[in-house]
C-alpha cells in the first residue's frame, strides 16, 4: 500500500472539525466531528436543550465556534470573512424552528422577497415559482395570506416553501415535522427526498420524529446531553442496532431496550 | 446525450391526433435564458408531454406546468377535476408534480382583491374612525373599574411589575428631562431678556421664565417626552406580547390582563409625573438663572423675583395638570399595545400611533385646561 495520506475525500459537503460551540463560558457541546457528503438527508438527533439548534446555527454561520472549524466543500467557512461567507450563504435555504416568516408580509411575499431579490425573473414567473413551491407543501390557494392568519402548522409549511424558495443546494431544516399531522408529516418526507433526488440537494435535518428519520435519513449525528459531546454517527437503523452507546440506542428505541433482533427484521 | 448542448430552451404546444402534447426541452434554469414558449397554451391539460431532449432544470419548470395545469378551466358543475395525465415527464419531475397536485388548491382561500371605491374607502374610514373612539372609550372605562378594583384591593399585579415601571419611568427619565427643561428654561430667558431689557426690565426676566415654566412648559415638555420615551414602551411592550400571545396566556391563567399590565403602568406614572413636573420646573428656572447671571441679575435676586411671582395657586397648577397627562400617557400606549396587529410592522404601527395620539391628546386637554383657568381667573 502506498504511504502517502489519503487526499480529503472530495466528495464531503459539510466537515465539521473539532467543533465546540458555547454561550459564554456555558459549552454546550465539545468536539464534534463528523461530515456530511453530497445528496446526504443527513439527521442531527438529541435530547431537547442538547444543542441541535445551536449547531445549525453554528453551519450556516449565525454563531462563531468557540473552536473548531466548519468547511464546506473542504473550504473553510469558519475563517472566511464576511464576503468570503456570502457565495456559501447564497446556496442554503433554511427554516429556522419557529418559522420565522416575516409577519408583515404575505405568504407569497415572503417567498417571492428571496426570488426577487436573486434572480432577474419576470413578476408572472416568480408568481408561478411561489404557488408552486406553496403547492408542494400544501398550501396552494393561501398565497394572500399573512402569517398571523394560518395556523401553526401551516407557518412552518409555509416557512419550509420559503426555505426552498431559491432551490438551494444545502437545505437545512430545525423540526419541520414538529406540529405537522401524520399525512403532512409523511408528505414532507416524500417532499424532501424528492428535492433531493430532482435538484441534487443536500438537506440536514432537526428532528424528533423516529418515523421519518428511519425513513429518510441515510446518515446522522446523535448530540449526547450526558457527556456534552456527540454520542454517535451513522445510519440510524444501524444506529439503533448495533451502536455501542446504550443513550443512543435508547434514543432511537423511545426508550424501550428491547432486543435489536426482536425488531428489525434481520 | 449527445443534444444536451444543442438543444434550445422551449416549450412547445402541439396537437397529435386531436390530443395536446406539451414539448419541453433544453435547461430550464432561473439563472439561465428564459426559456420560449411556442404555440398557443390550450385550454387543456396535456395528455402527454415530451422530454427527450430535456436537460438540466430546477424549479421553475414544475412551476411552469403547475401554472397552465391550474389555469385550465375547472369543469363547470365545481367537480373536482381529474388527476392530470403526467405521462412522459422523467420520474423526480413526475413525482414532485404529484406532490404538488396531491392537496388541491384552497380556492375560498384567495381573497378577491377588488379594489374598493372612493365611496366605500370614505365609509370604511368612517367606520374605523368611530370604531376608534369607542375603543377609546372603552379602554378609559375599563381603566376606571380596574382603578376601581385597586382602590378595593381586589386588583391582581405584581408589585414587582410597579417598581420596575416606576424606576424606568422616574430615575431613568431624569437626564432626558433635565436636559431638555434647562434648555427650555435657557430659551425662555434669551427670549424674555431680549425683550424686556428695551423696557428697562430686566429682572422681570425671572417673572417671565417662573410663570412660563411652572404653569405651562415644565408640565407640557415633561409630557411629551415622556409620551415619545415612555408612551412608546408601553405600546411596543405591550404590543409584542399580543403578537405572541403572551396577553392570552396571562388571560387563561385568570389575570385580568388590565389589572396586570395596565394598572401598574398607569399608576406609575400617574405618581411619576407630578414629581418630574416639579422636577423639570425647578431645572427650568435654573436654566433662566444661568442666563440672568450672564446678564447680570444675581442669582439671589433672580431667586426672590421668582419666588415672589409664584404664588401657590401657580405653582400647583401644572402638577394638578401633570396627573391627567400622566393617565393620557400611559392610557394611549397600552390601548394601542392591547390593540395592536399580529405582526411586527403593527407593532411599529401602535407605537407611532401611541406617540401621536398622547402628543395630541395632551396639546388638546392643555387648551382645554387653559381655558378653564381663564374663566375661573386662576
Ligand atoms: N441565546 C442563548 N444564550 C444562552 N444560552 C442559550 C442560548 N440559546 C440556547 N442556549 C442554551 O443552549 C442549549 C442548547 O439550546 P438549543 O436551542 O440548541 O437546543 P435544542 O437542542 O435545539 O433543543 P430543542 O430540541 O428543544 O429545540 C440550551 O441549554 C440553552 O439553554
Ligand atoms: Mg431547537
Amino acid at each position: 500500500m502506498p504511504v502517502s495520506p489519503p487526499p480529503p475525500p472530495a466528495k464531503a459537503k459539510i466537515t465539521v472539525r473539532d467543533l465546540t460551540m458555547a454561550y459564554g463560558s456555558f459549552v454546550v457541546m465539545r468536539d464534534l466531528n463528523f461530515e456530511v457528503a453530497e445528496k446526504d438527508i443527513f439527521v442531527i438527533m438529541g435530547g431537547s436543550g442538547c444543542g441541535k439548534s445551536t449547531l445549525l446555527r453554528h453551519l450556516i454561520g449565525l454563531r462563531e465556534p468557540a473552536r473548531g472549524s466548519v468547511l464546506y466543500e473542504g473550504e473553510d467557512f469558519t475563517a472566511a470573512g464576511p464576503e468570503g461567507r456570502g457565495k456559501f450563504i447564497r446556496r442554503f435555504g433554511v427554516m429556522y424552528q419557529s418559522g420565522a416568516l416575516w409577519s408583515s408580509l404575505t405568504l407569497a411575499e415572503n417567498i417571492a422577497l428571496p426570488l426577487e431579490e436573486n434572480s432577474h425573473l419576470a413578476p408572472m414567473a416568480i408568481r408561478d415559482l411561489v404557488s408552486y413551491k406553496l403547492s408542494l407543501v400544501g398550501l396552494a390557494g393561501y398565497e394572500d395570506y399573512y402569517p398571523a392568519q394560518i395556523s401553526g402548522g401551516m407557518n412552518k409549511r409555509a416557512g419550509i416553501a420559503r426555505a426552498m424558495a431559491l432551490d438551494p443546494d444545502i437545505l437545512f431544516l430545525d423540526e419541520p415535522g414538529a406540529g405537522l399531522d401524520p399525512l403532512s408529516s409523511r408528505r414532507l418526507d416524500d417532499l424532501i427526498v424528492r428535492l433531493r433526488d430532482s435538484l441534487g440537494s443536500t438537506v440536514v435535518i432537526v428532528t424528533h420524529e423516529l418515523a421519518s428519520i428511519f425513513a429518510i435519513a441515510n446518515h446522522s449525528i446523535f448530540l449526547d446531553t450526558a457527556t456534552r459531546t456527540q454520542g454517535a454517527t451513522g445510519n440510524p437503523s444501524e444506529l439503533r442496532d448495533h451502536s455501542e452507546n446504550p443513550a443512543v440506542r435508547l434514543f432511537l428505541r423511545r426508550g424501550g431496550e428491547t432486543d435489536p433482533s426482536s425488531q428489525s427484521k434481520s | 446525450m449527445p443534444s444536451e448542448e444543442t438543444s434550445p430552451s422551449l416549450a412547445r404546444w402541439t396537437v397529435d391526433g386531436g390530443r395536446v402534447v406539451l414539448e419541453i426541452s433544453g435547461e430550464w434554469r432561473r439563472d439561465g435564458v428564459v426559456p420560449e414558449i411556442h404555440g398557443e397554451p390550450p385550454d387543456e391539460a396535456p395528455a402527454r408531454y415530451v422530454t427527450d431532449r430535456l436537460c438540466r432544470f430546477d424549479s421553475t419548470l414544475p412551476a411552469f406546468i403547475l401554472s397552465h395545469l391550474r389555469s385550465v378551466a375547472k369543469p363547470p358543475d365545481g367537480a373536482e377535476p381529474p388527476k392530470p395525465p403526467l405521462e412522459g415527464l422523467p420520474p423526480d419531475l413526475r413525482g414532485l408534480m404529484e406532490l404538488a397536485l396531491a392537496v388541491p388548491e384552497e380556492s375560498d382561500a384567495r381573497q378577491k382583491s377588488a379594489g374598493p371605491s372612493e365611496l366605500t374607502k370614505l365609509g370604511k374610514l368612517s367606520i374605523h374612525v368611530w370604531a376608534g373612539v369607542l375603543s377609546i372609550a372603552e379602554f378609559t372605562g375599563q381603566s376606571m373599574l380596574a382603578l376601581g378594583r385597586f382602590a378595593t384591593g381586589r386588583a391582581r399585579f405584581r408589585a414587582r411589575d410597579f417598581w420596575m415601571v416606576v424606576q424606568e419611568c422616574g430615575v431613568q427619565a431624569l437626564p432626558i428631562v433635565s436636559l431638555i427643561s434647562f434648555l427650555i428654561g435657557l430659551i425662555l430667558a434669551f427670549v424674555g431678556n431680549a425683550q424686556l431689557v428695551s423696557f428697562g426690565a430686566g429682572l422681570y426676566v425671572a417673572d417671565l421664565v417662573g410663570i412660563a415654566m411652572v404653569r405651562e412648559m415644565g408640565v407640557v415638555m415633561t409630557a411629551i417626552i415622556m409620551s415619545g420615551r415612555t408612551g412608546a414602551a408601553f405600546a411596543a411592550h405591550l404590543g409584542s406580547m399580543k403578537a405572541n400571545e403572551e396577553i392570552d396566556a396571562l388571560r387563561t391563567f385568570g389575570f385580568d390582563p388590565f389589572d396586570f399590565l395596565v394598572l401598574p403602568r398607569l399608576l406609575a406614572l400617574v405618581l411619576m409625573m407630578p414629581l418630574l413636573t416639579l422636577y423639570a420646573n425647578f431645572v427650568g428656572i435654573l436654566g433662566g438663572m444661568l442666563v440672568g447671571a450672564a446678564v447680570g441679575i444675581p442669582p439671589i435676586l433672580y431667586w426672590n423675583e421668582t419666588v415672589a411671582s409664584i404664588d401657590l395657586t401657580t405653582a400647583s397648577l401644572g402638577v394638578f395638570k401633570s396627573v391627567f397627562f400622566g393617565a393620557v400617557i400611559a392610557m394611549s400606549g397600552c390601548l394601542q399595545g392591547m390593540h395592536a396587529g399580529n405582526s411586527s410592522a403593527a407593532v411599529g404601527e401602535a407605537t407611532t400611533r401611541a406617540v401621536v395620539a398622547s402628543i395630541t391628546a395632551i396639546i388638546i386637554l392643555d387648551s382645554g385646561f387653559a381655558a378653564i383657568f381663564t374663566v375661573l381667573d386662576i
